[in-house]
């Protein structure tokens, strides 16, 4: 394209960024200004409107002396760690199996993924009646002869948190098994009939020889899935709205009540700063590994 | 990065002047039922069981009254059927103030999504064809902020534009959540018109550009025709990813605007009344009718469109 940039290049740049003026603007406004500003703001006082106050790590302090926040913590890392760790067991293994020249392959697909066209809302809709213990699934066991069956994760203080975590592999799983069958298909077919004349077992070659060949897909999968259960929020108020008590509150959700609810802006934001802080952690790293792969070529 | 990952869709096509590819002749060799095979479609079956169940339960659920309900099994069909929970959810179930049904929210979905759709599209699909054609400087620096900006949780930037869109007098209206759909669409689907449009021959765009084309005139005349699947794969992600939002409804459409997700919320999770259970899946069921009609049509165009969102980055 280099004939082109002797063209006119005023012209060129002009109309271009003219075109990109909302990319820029978004760019620089909403993505870098306003995460500052709510980082800024974090250090201040501000009640229910922002205040120029600054009172150093006050709200932090304050945020990890509040049970609350510690709860949301905890239950994020608990839902966090095994949403990733079965959304990408499932998730490979159903994309394996597909994989088997199985028939009815697209109507397993298209079963196995209709629930991450649904909505939170609608998930945790579904899954509270599901999972409720007076008329749900344990009611309709019992009264099928088993009169000692129990599910009743969601009346739990400990165990709420799985029944979250139920519903939200229900509607996510289909996604990384998606992105898995795509990773296992993009491999090159001749490894399988090398592994095949080597004798290695099928197993054996997904998971010492596909697996280490779809890094790249499995690792972007990793960051998209991780930053997305960061911000997990509807699923928890449309499901169980924090209870029972505030035994499955999240980040996300004590973010929004302190922020709009009870009028305490500050403690949103410093809320909200650590959920950014856990992100950058994610994928910082990440992103400095792959642009150091491309930069390589 | 992951560029493996869709290469088979951007592949530029070939055309085979043979129009009868090499097949295997004669009859497919029957395929004989291993254990491994049993095995392999057991478990296909357990899984299909967990994902379909729920359905089954949202549309028996919906189609009982509620003293069938109480006799406590969810997986019956109903003795009595009956459409009454339907009408209700969308013509008489409380959503807050007022006892008008879901169909409220129905229509303010309809009048969120479609204006966000078409400007988020317009926006983002211009902005990733100046990013594949007319490079300035600084323009891939942008583009990453903007891809690295989408991992950024919404919590982090909710207020800060509560403060832009008020002062720019947009705030609770449908103007506002209009704006912050373009905003939060931006990186996904210029992430995808950019793929795309670097995946189309740059001779095309040379030769438009020696017969004098400009910016405009090469991008409306040569570029979206040849463009459309990418169009559509576009309209499948952000009409389902609109509607399907919760948050961003709840904070800038404003109390008569909210869209279906928060009326349904409301109904659902309404604190006085009596819970009724059949009209809560028949408006779950209701809400989710859109994207899911969306998903079953679509079909591999939307798994398209995910996968895109899977290699941002």
């Amino acid at each position: 394209m280099s004939t082109l940039k002797r063209s006119n290049p005023l012209f060129r740049n002009l109309n271009a960024k003219i075109a990109a003026l909302p990319m820029i603007a978004t760019t620089l406004v909403v993505f870098l200004g306003c995460s500052i500003w709510t980082v800024v703001y974090s250090f201040t006082k501000s009640r229910s409107l922002p205040l120029n106050d600054f009172v150093g790590l006050m709200q932090y302090e304050r945020l990890f002396r509040t049970s609350r926040w510690l709860i949301s913590l905890e239950n994020i890392v608990i839902y966090g760690v095994f949403a990733l760790v079965f959304s990408f067991v499932v998730g490979f293994v159903l994309a394996a199996l597909i994989d088997q020249k199985i028939r009815f392959e697209s109507t397993f697909r298209t079963i196995f993924l209709y629930p991450f066209a649904l909505s939170f809302i609608v998930t945790g809709v579904v899954w509270q009646w599901i999972l409720n213990p007076t008329m749900g699934l344990q009611a309709s066991i019992r009264s099928m002869g088993w009169e000692s069956f129990t599910f009743d994760l969601i009346a739990g203080r400990d165990t709420v948190i799985y029944a979250l975590l139920i519903a939200g592999l229900w509607q996510g799983t289909g996604f990384v098994m998606v992105l898995m069958l795509a990773g296992i298909r993009s491999t090159d077919d001749e490894i399988w009939k090398a592994a095949r004349i080597d004798g290695i077992p099928t197993w054996k070659t997904y998971l010492f020889i596909v697996i280490p060949m779809m890094r790249g897909v499995i690792m972007t999968t990793l960051v998209i899935v991780a930053a997305g259960i960061v911000k997990l929020y509807d699923l928890v108020v449309a499901m169980t709205q924090g209870g029972p008590g505030i035994s499955s509150e999240v980040p996300a959700k004590y973010v929004y009540d302190f922020m709009f609810a009870r009028g305490n802006l500050g403690q949103g934001l410093a809320a909200s700063t650590v959920m950014l802080t856990t992100v950058l952690i994610i994928i910082i790293p990440w992103a400095y590994l792959e642009y150091g792969r491309k930069k390589k070529g | 990065m992951t560029s493996e990952l869709l290469h088979d869709q951007q592949k530029p096509r070939t055309y085979s002047f043979d129009a009868r590819p090499h097949e295997p002749a004669g009859a497919k060799p029957a395929k004989r039922l291993s254990p491994a095979r049993i095995m392999i479609y057991s478990l296909l079956f357990v899984a299909t069981l967990y994902y379909l169940l729920p359905l089954y339960v949202m549309v028996m659920t919906s189609l009982k009254g509620l003293p069938e309900i109480r006799l406590g099994n969810i997986f019956s069909p109903p003795m009595k059927l009956t459409f009454a929970p339907w009408v209700k959810a969308w013509d008489g179930a409380c959503t807050g103030l007022y006892c008008e049904g879901l169909k409220v929210g129905f229509w303010n979905s309809i009048k969120i999504t479609v204006p966000s759709t078409i400007v988020s599209i317009a926006v983002a699909s211009v902005n990733g064809y100046a990013l594949t054609n007319w490079k300035f400087k600084g323009s891939e620096v942008f583009f990453a902020i903007l891809i690295f900006g989408s991992f950024i949780p919404y919590q982090v930037m909710l207020f800060p534009l509560v403060i832009i869109t008020r002062e720019l007098g947009i705030f609770g209206s449908l103007s506002g959540i209009v704006f912050i759909h373009t905003i939060f669409g931006m990186p996904i689907l210029t992430l995808l018109f950019r793929n795309y449009f670097m995946s189309l021959p740059p001779e095309l765009f040379k030769a438009a550009r020696v017969d004098g084309a400009g910016f405009w005139r090469i991008f409306l005349v040569i570029l979206v025709p040849m463009s459309l699947p990418i169009f559509a794969v576009a309209l499948i992600l952000q009409v389902t990813g609109i509607w399907n939002d919760f948050l961003f409804g709840l904070v800038f459409a404003g109390l008569k605007n909210f869209p279906m997700t928060v009326q349904l919320n409301n109904i659902v999770n309404a604190t006085q009344g009596v819970k009724e259970y059949n009209v809560n899946m028949a408006a779950a069921l209701l809400t989710g009718l859109v994207p899911l009609s969306i998903y079953f049509i679509s079909g591999k165009l939307f798994v398209r469109g995910i996968a895109a969102g899977a290699v941002k980055g």
